[in-house]
């Protein structure tokens, strides 16, 4: 079965008002081609699952990098998020009430994906407690009190997408990823209903060493050919 | 001393607190320029929560430079021997215990070591991205802030802003003094002879202890 999808084609498969996770760390390992054309389409009311609203302008001079082009054109209803404080329109949007946004700890955040794509109940963290976090009835299950340390039993997050980014992606969708970029793509490969993997470089089977492959093809439904 | 020459006083301050050898995570802001003041002698490694080890600048300026940022998305790249990993194996880094120090700034600290530094309600709302997990997770915990805010104290009896975590803070480190979190109480250990142990008291909401040993901050 061919993953190879057109990046039109992609996020053609992606509704409006969808729940949709982007791996991504202040815009370094977005998958800018397939954001790219998720921002022309016209379509909104998303809840992005994103560990931050990445930043106004990018490393090589770009207007509204990575998921900062989704807030910027208002198609965003609702951010999950662990940091917003480096996209000022993030606030702006919170303050006219267009934007709802979660903020939760982000190790907890990375867990509670993990979760979500292993088949776990909950995760259970030190991070939170006798915080606010305590309160966050979507997010947090209860405090629980184990051998006389306590943790927040913090709840699976899953999404209908997963839009990552690879490095090297070979043709059965086995993925690679370069330097940082990997950070919540990892997780978030295993936690949606659909994911489309945004191939920096499409390579053959096999030139992924075994041992390197980071994102087994099993987790990958589509592949976007973003090279060149 | 103006805003420059306290930053740079806190942090060449702060450098002293690392040893050769130690894992360090540092907050963005003040923390990120310490490895500027460390002596020869020190080497540490760099932990950035994105999943980097072995933090080292770059002057990468190709394309390269997108693929490989800190934790204030600044390009860097890693030293020989370092390793990029995924979120989940950095925050087990982060919680289990395997960061040797933290240093990162604050809204407000208290006598008891709780800290707050993620969110002025109706105000600022930047969010507490690796910060709560770090402030529980790391051996230790320095906060290096100016001493008081428009000359409001940040050093309070009990913090007022939602908290980050509590009781995680070791050592304060302000422009005007060093600070031990004990299980007494605030404790000065130091203090910047440009001002007196009253001024000290006066910019600090929080009863200080002050240390029968109080040394001058070098």
């Amino acid at each position: 079965m061919t993953k190879f999808v057109s990046v039109k084609e992609a996020v053609a498969m992606i509704p409006d008002g969808a729940t949709i996770m982007v791996g991504g760390f202040m815009g370094c390992g977005n998958p800018h081609k397939i954001i790219d054309e998720l921002a022309k389409s016209g379509k909104g009311n998303f809840k992005i699952i994103c560990n931050d609203g990445a930043q106004p302008g990018g490393p090589m001079g770009e207007e509204n990098y990575g998921v900062a082009k989704l807030i910027h054109n208002h198609q965003v209803k609702h951010l999950v998020a662990t940091h917003v404080g480096l996209n000022p329109e993030v606030g702006r949007q919170m303050n006219d009430g267009t934007l709802k946004v979660d903020l939760i700890p982000q190790g907890s955040f990375a867990e509670m994906i993990r979760a979500g794509g292993a088949g776990l109940g909950g995760v259970l963290t030190p991070t939170g407690v006798g915080t606010i976090i305590e309160d966050y009835e979507d997010y947090v299950h209860s405090v629980q009190e184990i051998d006389g340390k306590k943790y927040l039993l913090m709840k699976p997050i899953r999404a209908d997408f997963a839009l990552i980014s690879g490095y090297k992606v070979d043709k059965l969708g086995n993925v690679w990823y370069k330097g940082s970029t990997s950070n919540f793509g990892l997780v978030m490969a295993t936690a949606a209903d659909k994911v489309i993997v945004e191939a920096d470089n499409v390579v053959e089977v096999g030139e992924i060493e075994p041992e390197n492959v980071r994102t087994p093809c099993i987790f990958v439904d589509y592949i976007v050919n973003g090279g060149g | 001393m103006d805003r420059e020459q306290i930053k740079s006083f806190i942090i060449a301050r702060a450098a002293g607190e690392l040893k050769d050898g130690d894992i360090v995570n540092l907050g963005i802001g003040m923390p990120t320029m310490i490895p500027n003041f460390l002596p020869e002698d020190v080497r540490v490694t760099i932990q950035a929560e994105n999943g980097l080890l072995g933090v080292i600048p770059c002057n990468d300026e190709t394309r390269d430079a997108v693929y490989k940022v800190d934790a204030g998305a600044t390009p860097v790249t890693v030293s020989t021997g370092g390793c990029y990993f995924d979120s989940c194996t950095s925050f087990g880094m982060i919680r289990g215990g395997h960061i040797d120090v933290t240093m990162l700034g604050a809204l407000e600290v208290d006598e008891q070591g709780n800290i707050s530094n993620w969110i002025i309600p109706g105000k600022r709302l930047p969010g507490m991205g690796g910060a709560m997990d770090l402030v529980i997770g790391a051996k230790r915990v320095i906060v290096t802030m100016e001493h008081t805010q428009k000359g409001a104290p940040k050093i309070l009896k009990k913090c007022r802003l939602p908290l980050t975590a509590l009781k995680c803070v070791d050592l304060i480190i302000t422009e005007m003094g060093v600070i031990e979190v004990t299980e007494n109480g605030l404790m000065l250990v130091e203090i910047n002879p440009e001002f007196t142990v009253e001024q000290v008291q006066e910019a600090t909401e929080a009863v200080l202890i002050i240390s029968p040993d109080l040394k001058p901050m070098a």
